[in-house]
């Protein structure tokens, strides 16, 4: 039996060729490597991120998490549910929240329910991958595996907004939280505690529909690792990985940048950290590839 | 004009402040607004909104209901949570900034053509078919939404894009022939319907 078990909603980006598939692969992997046992919610649906409101009313949109509460009780009895995406955490635990400060409120979510035959107690936990990682297992624990150090990496972690706010990650502030560059010193890396834009909002789902809005944001998350002398970016976040890293050469093109900077997730760093493979740490899921990280796997 | 924006607007007549605190998702915190500025201030979009949060506030009270409804303002924010957790007082500003986006759009007063409420909308759509998001999908209606000569022009801006997306397996061609999805798909489709009804049902009795 695995150390740790949890019930486990990876999300609409995580699928099989989908955005964020090279995080499920990297989580895959950590996992492996942490003895940590995910126990898919059987048949999750989308969560309807932060953008659903246009035609999603309050209770539509937290009935969408209700049903993976209630999957997940029905399922996996007991284990705390853990997301790895910023958007599917904030918005199942923050309905979680709401039923459980509104009784009415509460009553509705399982009339909604009861339509799909399902009901929910609303006792489960909703937990970030990186509480997992921080208060289950912990920095010592997670340095003691490092087999290849990411030594002389310089590491810019960029925890993004969702991660963040409004419930943050292991109590620590919303201005200038530390457990990214925590972890990639448990890891063996330089992480630049200095840089500025960690918890800068890249425009979220406004990538889409705001693009000149959104990417003179990713400018300046990307300008700030430069001046800083970052390597790399690192960030638990899908969302802000695929618009920080996918739009450079976009940037590239609109501010006459020449922008060429990686960003990967935690979970990568901690499987090359490890001494796996560039597939099972998905480094080949990168656009602008992490050479550094590809040469310690090449040692 | 929606009737239920007639029906509102008859009801509540000069009090807007009531008609948002009975109908926008925490709307009631309204009234706790000080007017300090700090959302206005920590919001990242903040100089693009026509009255950042602070005005939407005084506004509300100040019974501007037109200008508050169809301003495009409440659409340009970004979900990032800094103005709830700075606000002195605690308003769930985030939240009621997405109530008056879902009301005026309900009450067919949101402006036309606004990106995000269209992506907004696209996204609903596109999750609400399967249960899930079909990525590949959301990105194409989002392209050809104002036609197909538009269409073709920004498919071709984002081809590059596009090629990497697929050369790191992070984007499927298979996604357009069906793709992910949950297997109980009219069950969340019934229950979604149920909630639906529930919230419309309140909205007039509210009317």
């Amino acid at each position: 039996m695995a150390k740790y078990e949890y019930s486990y909603y990876p999300g609409c980006s995580s699928q099989d060729g989908a955005s964020s598939s090279n995080l499920k692969r990297s989580i895959d992997t950590m996992c492996e490597e942490l003895d940590v046992k995910l126990n898919e919610i059987p048949d999750w649906n989308c969560c309807s991120a932060s953008i659903g409101y246009g035609s999603g009313g309050v209770l539509p949109r937290m009935a969408l998490s209700a049903r993976n509460i209630a999957l997940s009780e029905e399922h996996n009895p007991g284990q705390d549910i853990v997301a790895t995406c910023a958007a599917c955490w904030l918005a199942t635990k923050e309905a979680a929240e709401r039923f459980k400060d509104d009784e009415n409120f509460f009553q509705e979510a399982n009339t909604v329910l009861a339509e799909a035959n399902l009901k929910m107690t609303n006792q489960t936990p909703i937990r970030h991958m990186c509480e997992v990682l921080i208060e289950d297992i912990g920095y010592d624990k997670l340095a003691e595996g490092v087999k290849k150090p990411l030594e002389g990496v310089k590491i810019a972690g960029y925890v993004g907004c969702q991660t963040n706010r409004p419930f943050g990650i292991d109590g620590e502030s919303f201005e200038n939280p530390m457990y990214l560059d925590k972890m990639v010193e448990s890891l063996g890396g330089d992480a630049i505690t200095t840089y500025e834009k960690k918890v800068q909002c890249c425009g979220g789902a406004l990538a889409f529909s705001e693009p000149e809005k959104s990417q003179e944001m990713i400018k300046g998350i990307i300008e700030a690792a430069y001046d800083n002398g970052a390597d790399m970016i690192a960030t638990p976040c899908p969302l802000c990985q695929a618009n920080v890293e996918i739009y450079q050469d976009q940037i590239n093109e609109r501010f006459g940048t020449k922008f060429e900077m990686p960003v990967v997730y935690y979970s990568q760093l901690i499987g090359v950290a490890y001494g796996r493979s560039a597939e099972d740490a998905a480094l080949d899921g990168q656009i602008i590839k992490a050479k550094k990280l590809e040469d310690i796997v090449g040692k | 004009m929606s009737d239920m924006n007639t029906a509102m607007v008859e009801k509540y007549r000069n009090d807007f402040l009531k008609e948002v605190v009975a109908n926008v998702e925490e709307g009631h915190w309204v009234k706790m607004c000080m007017q300090c500025g700090v959302c206005s201030g920590s919001c990242p979009l903040g100089p693009h909104w026509a009255h950042p949060p602070q005005e939407i506030f005084m506004m509300i009270r100040a019974g501007k209901r037109d200008e508050v409804l169809s301003s495009d303002s409440m659409w340009m924010c970004t979900s990032c949570y800094n103005c709830i957790v700075r606000c002195p007082r605690e308003l769930p500003i985030t939240h009621i900034m997405h109530g008056l986006a879902t009301y005026a759009k309900r009450l067919g007063l949101a402006p036309r053509n606004q990106p995000t409420s269209q992506f907004s909308e696209i996204f609903w759509n596109n999750m609400m078919k399967r249960g899930r998001v079909n990525e590949l999908k959301l990105g194409l209606s989002l392209y050809f939404k104002d036609g197909f000569g538009q269409g073709v022009k920004n498919a071709l801006a984002n081809q590059k894009l596009g090629m990497n997306m697929m050369k790191a397996k992070r984007m499927s061609p298979a996604e357009f022939f069906g793709g992910h999805g949950v297997e109980d798909t009219s069950g969340l489709q019934k229950m979604i319907k149920k909630a639906e009804e529930i919230e419309l049902a309140r909205l007039n009795a509210n009317k």
